[in-house]
């Protein structure tokens, strides 16, 4: 099995699948049940699929595994080029999974266009795993802007009263990002003679260079975390995007921007990282504080959910250039419970959304006495979000926030306020729509959770507990490859990156 | 190498599409009202194996007719491609011919002749040539642009046309006489040698105040701002199916021509026409991006998005090195199937038996025609240049050339004003896919033009997937014209 193309496999299955339901003809409803129904059958493979990936991976080894070669733009040089390590494994898994959930948590709740919404579906699954496997640049990009196109087709469609705006929003803003990081690719290339990231992990580039390749670096990563001040995309995308679209956006594509400093800023550019990480940081706390303070005068669920990701996403960035193991390793895992948690919210959200088609913290109030399974999963979620101990929030903050106190008291001071804040916030939701007396007559006949909906949330409810109470089972595979990434950096950095 | 005054052989294709082109028009002439139903295909045909006749021939330079003709990889690769786009852009008329009332012979014939006049551009191997070649292909053109002459439109564009091109011959005559006055010589291998032979010592004014006419006269043919002033209203008032064909294979036409003229004879002047390109490919990315925004008529956009395009493809040759010729010939390539295929899919908008041309005509055909909103979706974004589809290889090619010739802010420039560009393109995506739908097309007539389009569109959607043939043939051609 190992001889098979594996990376390949689970990328572009999906896009078979997507291309099956093209072809899918005859009634309108006999075509809607089995779209949905290919469309689940081609993610819960693509994710059996991808569980065979981690099987396959050797956390011990460093660099890249089950990497795959063949020429492609030969006269460039620029290769088809797939690899994971311990870091982009993790992400290769939460693609997969969440778009079976998005599969699954919208089976009922998209009754239009079903065809075309699980082939946009299965289209963003190629593209998100195959953004997490390509380890050459040029097949990076194809994949990271590729992203684009199915998620606006996603917000403009299926999205709420002002879709239109928030598409446009969404596409052109990451857009302008992104043509700086192409432009900073074809300067990386040539300085480099080569697009192979495990090339350009070795290569020495000019530390002039290298500022110049991190701001436009920067300009693309920082509006996909998206970081203070270039953040203001994400509101719109949320709240008006589907709950599905949501789920993604705020579970697989925000990490995309922590990823690429990883992977890229972090490992390739050393000394102008070294040389920004207090512009990082600045921004990082800013991000953690405002935003915390915006979430809090949120009225709409799914606007504060959003405001909560940026505030989140800061506490990633502070990790990521802190730059130790503890630092790094806390951001990855701060990612991928992110990526669970507000995945789970913005379900939770779409749960009521769907039954009573408000979003407003004023329609609800009480629902524990007519859901309360629902108010379970939901009180979950606010806890892990929030990061009590024993959830996979708290895990990946204290990381973080131990980390960067070994680099910078006042850093680790100002984002562990976050963690206050978003207490505060979450606490204060919760008690607003779970609790209290259910007065409201629109509430009245509301139903708890769908047996669909209850599967959905159930591998999210299981990822979020077992990385609060056991993380050594993700922070063990990912060790090695963050140990690779320091190391190149403490190299290259001439030791100053250790303090 | 000099060929002798009567060796025609490497001048074959040519020769061949001028005996088809004769032999129809005689045909024609004797039969009618047959031929009117029978030449366009014939022509298609007779470009196909024009294109076969050039696949297997040797990439080595030859000359004929005196040296004012050569044959080389570089022509050979640029003529396949012209027949090709002209075969495909001409395969999209049948349908509006025979809607329109104006099946006639002599469409696809002067669409002939003026292909005929394409390949011989590409070929032009002396500014006499040049010009001759050029002529050929501009006045069918003319008479193809007012071909509905009894609508004010069409005619309006076809005089419109006839007198800024006319303006622009002189210009390019003028400049081909200053080069010519200057240095002595008509042809560009004796130019060349020339230069080389002077080691480099400065041109004369004279000949720098030529060459600056003739690329001014070649850019108005590449529609490059500023002597873009005539392409919206060509490209509106024509009749579709010639606004297709003018799209595609001219501009390549135009764009071959420029290539020889400046990376041949002016080789070793790159620093005196390398500003004046930059200029114009700056010019024209803005104004495309900028222009497009507030068009409302899909055939009107389409001409402002072809000038930035024009602006992107003359990055690649700003570069002036053999990887920016490179760049030009990939994106030129892709830039024709992305154009035909739009073109395809306006030619479809069809409502009760009349053309529409609208953008908002296109409301909501996601849903009344899935599979034609998809195709054109597929080539609006990959217009605007995003991955992975064929268009976004364009510009990585021409981007990569530019930022290796030290341009890098000719990049950004590019990048930004293509990220501006993405709106309109987005814009046409959002009219198919989000609002809601506005009454059906009517159904198509015949596949012809249905086939055209889908094999357009799997080339677009489909080319990461193979993306050698063509770029490593670009590859040799322009190894080829730059003699190395």
């Amino acid at each position: 099995m190992t001889d098979w193309p594996l990376l390949s496999l689970v990328t572009f299955l999906p896009l078979v699948g997507a291309a099956f339901i093209l072809f899918i003809r005859g009634e309108p409803d006999i075509v809607a049940q089995n779209s949905r129904a290919v469309a689940l059958w081609t993610a819960l493979v693509t994710f059996l699929l991808s569980l065979l990936v981690w099987v396959h991976f050797d956390p011990a080894q460093p660099g890249f595994q089950l990497v795959e070669r063949a020429p492609w733009l030969s006269g460039l040089g620029i290769d088809y080029h797939m690899g994971v390590d311990g870091i982009s494994l993790w992400f290769v898994l939460l693609s997969t999974l969440l778009t079976l959930v998005c599969v699954i948590g919208s089976w009922y709740s998209v009754t239009e266009r079903v065809k075309e919404y699980m082939v946009a579906f299965l289209v963003m699954d190629t593209l998100m795993v195959g953004v997490f496997c390509a380890i050459d640049l040029v097949l990076f990009y194809l994949f990271f802007e590729g992203i684009l196109i199915p998620m606006y087709l996603i917000i403009g469609i299926w999205g709420g009263p002002r879709r239109i705006y928030a598409a446009f929003k969404f596409f052109l803003y990451t857009l302008a990002g992104s043509v700086l990081f192409l432009v900073a690719l074809i300067v990386l290339y040539l300085e480099a003679g080569t697009t192979s990231i495990p090339h350009l992990l070795t290569a020495k580039i000019d530390p002039t260079v290298q500022k110049w390749l991190w701001l436009a670096m920067f300009a693309s990563f920082a509006v996909k975390v998206p970081m203070w001040p270039f953040h203001t995309w994400l509101p719109d995308a949320h709240v008006e995007a589907p709950t599905a679209g949501s789920v993604l956006l705020a579970g697989v594509l925000l990490k995309l921007g922590g990823y690429g400093f990883l992977r890229f800023s972090l490992p390739m550019l050393p000394e102008a990282s070294q040389f920004f990480a207090p512009l990082v940081f600045a921004l990082s706390i800013v991000a953690i504080v405002y935003t915390s303070l915006v979430a809090l005068a949120q009225t709409d669920m799914k606007k504060l959910i959003a405001y909560s990701s940026v505030a989140h996403m800061g506490i990633v960035t502070i990790g990521i250039f802190t730059p130790n193991a503890l630092g790094i390793a806390g951001s990855i895992v701060q990612m991928l419970s992110h990526g669970f948690v507000s995945a789970a919210l913005f379900m939770v959200v779409g749960v009521v959304y769907d039954r009573i088609h408000s979003r407003d913290i004023e329609a609800y109030g009480g629902l524990a006495e007519r859901m309360p399974v629902y108010a379970t999963v939901f009180m979950l979620f606010m806890l892990a979000s929030v990061g009590l101990p024993g959830t996979s929030g708290f895990v990946g903050e204290i990381l973080v926030i131990v980390g960067a106190f070994q680099h910078n008291a006042w850093v680790a001071a100002l984002a562990a306020t976050g963690t206050i804040l978003g207490a505060a916030y979450m606490l204060w939701l919760y008690r607003r729509v779970v609790f209290g007396a259910l007065v409201k007559d629109s509430l009245a006949a509301i139903r708890d959770l769908r047996p669909n909906e209850i599967l959905a949330f159930a591998p999210l409810v299981l990822l979020a507990l077992v990385m609060g109470v056991y993380p050594q089972f993700f922070l063990a595979p990912m060790a090695v490859s963050v140990a690779a990434v320091l190391e190149r950096f403490s190299a290259a950095a001439g030791g100053l990156a250790l303090r | 190498m000099l060929g002798s005054g009567f060796d025609l052989s490497p001048a074959l294709p040519e020769a061949f599409l001028f005996v088809a082109g004769l032999a129809l028009l005689a045909v024609a002439a004797w039969r009618e009202r047959q031929a009117n139903g029978f030449t366009l295909p014939l022509v298609a045909l007779s470009f196909l194996v024009a294109a076969l006749l050039l696949l297997g021939r040797d990439p080595t330079p030859t000359l004929a007719f005196d040296g004012h003709f050569v044959a080389d990889g570089f022509a050979n690769f640029v003529k396949v491609l012209i027949l090709l786009a002209a075969a495909g852009s001409l395969l999209l008329a049948p349908a509006w011919l025979s809607d329109e009332g104006v099946e006639r012979f002599e469409f696809p014939l002067l669409a002939l002749f003026s292909t005929l006049g394409m390949a011989m551009m590409v070929s032009a191997n002396s500014l006499l040539a040049l010009y001759m070649a050029l002529e050929l292909h501009s006045l069918p053109l003319y008479v193809l642009a007012a071909f509905k002459r009894d609508e004010i439109r069409a005619t309006e564009a076809g005089l419109k046309y006839f007198v800024l091109g006319a303006l622009a011959s002189g210009l390019l005559l003028y400049g081909c006489s200053l080069v010519y006055g200057f240095t002595g010589t008509l042809r560009f291998d004796v130019l060349a040698s020339t230069f080389a032979g002077k080691g480099g010592a400065v041109l004369p004014l004279g000949a720098i105040v030529g060459l600056v006419f003739v690329v001014a006269g070649l850019a108005f043919k590449l529609a490059a701002v500023p002597f873009h002033m005539w392409t919206p209203d060509v490209y509106e008032g024509a009749p579709t199916p010639v606004t297709a064909f003018l799209t595609a294979a001219p501009k390549l036409a135009a764009f071959a021509l420029l290539l020889r003229l400046l990376f041949q004879p002016f080789a070793t002047y790159v620093d005196e026409w390398q500003q004046v390109v930059i200029l114009v490919a700056v010019a024209s990315m803005l104004l495309g991006a900028f222009a497009a925004i507030g068009q409302s008529n899909i055939k009107r956009l389409m001409a402002y998005s072809s000038i930035g395009h024009v602006g992107y493809a003359l990055v690649g040759v700003a570069a002036g090195t053999g990887e920016g010729v490179h760049a030009v010939l990939v994106y030129l390539g892709i830039y024709l199937v992305m154009s035909i295929g739009t073109f395809g899919c306006i030619l479809m908008m069809r409502r009760q038996g009349r053309y529409v041309e609208a953008i908002q005509d296109l409301a909501g055909l996601s849903r009344s025609r899935p599979l034609m909103a998809l195709a054109l979706a597929l080539f609006m974004f990959s217009l605007a240049g995003i991955p992975p589809l064929a268009g976004f290889f364009g510009k990585l090619y021409v981007f990569l050339a530019a930022i290796r010739a030290d341009l890098v802010w000719l990049a950004v420039v590019g990048v930004l004003t293509s990220v501006i560009g993405a709106f309109y393109y987005l814009r046409i995506v959002k009219i198919m896919y989000f609002d809601e739908p506005a009454e059906s097309f009517d159904p198509l007539p015949r596949p012809g033009l249905g086939l055209v389009v889908a094999a357009t569109a799997v080339l677009v959607a489909g080319f990461p997937l193979l993306p050698g043939p063509l770029v490593e043939s670009a590859q040799a051609a322009a190894r080829s014209l730059l003699g190395s």
